[in-house]
């Protein structure tokens, strides 16, 4: 019936570089549909950070002594392989902070900052998540200056027509999400970039939803900053990257101050460190940092084409299963989308859905998950949400309709 | 009936479902069975903060004794909330505020009452026992 086992993708296999997911809840086999949440950790990094602690632990760019060199060799080797995965033109345009939050934030000031001045127009659209809303209305309080949100037509998808009704010569930033954590909807970053360069107009990319389902070239994006978490892309957590281009990191003044991002320190004036130390004061996250690296290298080692195309078969798999279900209204139906799935059923309060699944063995998110604006469109309060990965079977998405199916029955 | 009374008689209901399935049937049963809280309290204010379910709170007091009206757009919340009321609406305020609440325990249902972010459960016991305090002190002045 379907294809689970090729060549280039042995699902048994995968499976196995997971331990968390070789596990019972409540006597049942855990089946992890919170992939949105966070990801799972392959055994190399786990593995990896293990050795880190173990064997190699130093704080790095200080001291010379033996661990110390080993350890920056190590970090900034993973700085070279984050380079590599957005294809990124310099190694200096990687920051490392704690995660997609912190460096929309960062982004948010130091951005903020340089070019942002009262009357001034920052762009997001109605399906950001909280993270891509909220340091954009602090910055324009502190700024006086106002967000535009650009409109999605009920499929999910943004307006881009609407879009570009919003530019004006006040807009001085467009912040708007890659892929979509309620609908799984991805956008057309390249067309709202090139849209927004037309006008001179940066980018910021919130990558948070997208880095873990293929590659990512920033060039060919050609966006001015794209954001992501580490823990989300299969990596630990606490640690996040934040992509610049050269030039603003440049201009932009640090949003931080503090250890191993001056040049200098005296108690009249202050000069920092170049890029990208500027923008990481304090000790880092380093192993954070090194098993980022290791993720990314597990994900290239599989080949981002085998997982794009595996989750692709797994996404056209359970929307078919998922949309002949009866009673089950399915939220977010973009031409061009990613294995996420946002449902109600009957009307059966999400979180009822949520526990009743739990009890099942199958983890999914219920709530608003961090959309609350996007939720408004739809006038519901929010979805139960099941997001799934390429080390998630179509196994477990027939048991997930069998298992819906049996909810509707105890709520007859 | 005391808190301590009702609290057994519910353990010994419960002692008859062998498996989780029957247990959840029975509170989503509870749940649809309690009645709605009146539509003049169904408003923002009553709402419990934080919650991931929408959970509306109200109570009176009649003869020293504190009365509760709570209602859940979620069964199974709603459910739980029927064996709240059942156990410590209707009783003295300072038997409200000392009960130990050991049968959410014994019928399983710990993992519904942990001190978790956006927990209504959790939130409401804070709020049903806030409410016997407040009688309470305001009744000592």
């Amino acid at each position: 019936m379907y294809e689970t086992k090729n060549t280039y993708f042995d699902i048994t296999k995968i499976r196995n570089d997971f331990p968390v997911l070789n596990q019972k809840i409540y006597g049942k086999p855990l089946i992890y549909f919170d992939n949105a949440a966070t990801t799972q950790k392959p055994r190399v990094v786990i593995d990896t950070i293990n050795k880190l602690h173990s064997e190699h632990n130093s704080n790095v760019h200080r001291g010379i002594h033996y661990l110390s060199e080993q350890m920056t060799e190590m970090y900034e080797l993973a700085r070279k392989k984050v380079q590599d995965y957005l294809n990124a033109r310099h190694s200096q345009e990687i920051i490392f902070t704690s995660g997609a939050t912190a460096s929309i934030n960062a982004v948010a000031y130091s951005f903020g900052e340089a070019y942002i001045k009262e009357g001034d127009e920052i762009i997001v659209s109605e399906m950001e998540h909280h993270s891509n809303i909220v340091p954009w209305q602090i910055m324009c309080k502190r700024k006086s200056a106002k967000l535009k949100v650009i409109p999605i037509n009920d499929k999910g998808e943004l307006l881009l027509d609407e879009y570009k009704k919003l530019i004006n010569s006040r807009t001085k930033l467009v912040a708007i999400v890659h892929v979509s954590n309620s609908l799984g909807t991805i956008n057309p970053v390249k067309e709202i970039v090139a849209i927004a360069h037309e006008n001179n107009i940066p980018v910021l990319i919130d990558g948070a939803q997208a880095i873990q389902h293929g590659s990512i070239d920033v060039q060919d994006i050609d966006c001015d900053f794209y954001a992501f978490s580490g823990h989300k892309i299969y990596g630990p957590t606490g640690i996040g990257v934040l992509y610049g281009k050269e030039r603003w990191l440049q201009e932009m003044p640090p949003y931080q101050g503090g250890g191993d991002m001056i040049e200098h320190v005296k108690f009249e004036h202050t000069t920092y460190d170049v890029l990208p130390f500027k923008f990481e004061a304090g000790t880092p996250n380093y192993i954070g940092v090194i098993g980022l690296g290791a993720a990314l290298d597990y994900l290239t080692g599989i080949g981002l084409d085998n997982i794009k195309n595996y989750e692709k078969k797994l996404l056209d798999y359970a929307t078919t299963k998922l949309t002949t279900l009866n009673g089950l209204r399915l939220y977010g139906t973009a031409e061009n989308k990613i294995c996420i799935f946002s449902f109600l059923l009957d009307n059966i309060h999400p979180y009822d859905v949520g526990m009743l699944l739990d009890k099942m063995g199958i983890a999914v998110r219920t709530g608003h998950h961090c959309t609350q604006p996007l939720w408004e469109h739809y006038k519901i309060e929010g979805s139960v949400r099941a997001s799934l990965v390429f080390y998630n079977t179509f196994e477990e998405t027939d048991f997930l309709c069998e298992t819906l199916k049996k909810i509707q029955k105890m709520f007859k | 009936m005391t808190i301590q009374e009702i609290q057994e008689e519910i353990i010994s209901e419960f002692k008859n479902f062998d498996n989780w399935m029957d247990r959840d049937n029975y509170l989503i049963k509870l749940g649809k069975d309690l009645p709605p809280i009146d539509s003049e309290y169904k408003r923002e204010e009553n709402l419990i903060k934080g919650c991931q379910v929408k959970t509306w709170f109200h109570f009176t007091f009649k003869d020293g004794k504190v009365f509760y009206d709570i209602d859940s757009s979620s069964i199974m919340i709603k459910g739980i909330i029927a064996l709240l009321i059942k156990v410590l609406s209707g009783q003295k305020p300072e038997d409200i505020k000392n009960a130990d609440l050991y049968f959410i325990d014994k019928i399983g249902l710990r993992e519904n009452f942990s001190p978790l972010r956006a927990n209504s459960l959790f939130k409401l016991v804070n709020q049903i026992k806030s409410a016997a305090i407040a009688y309470e002190a305001k009744r000592s002045i």
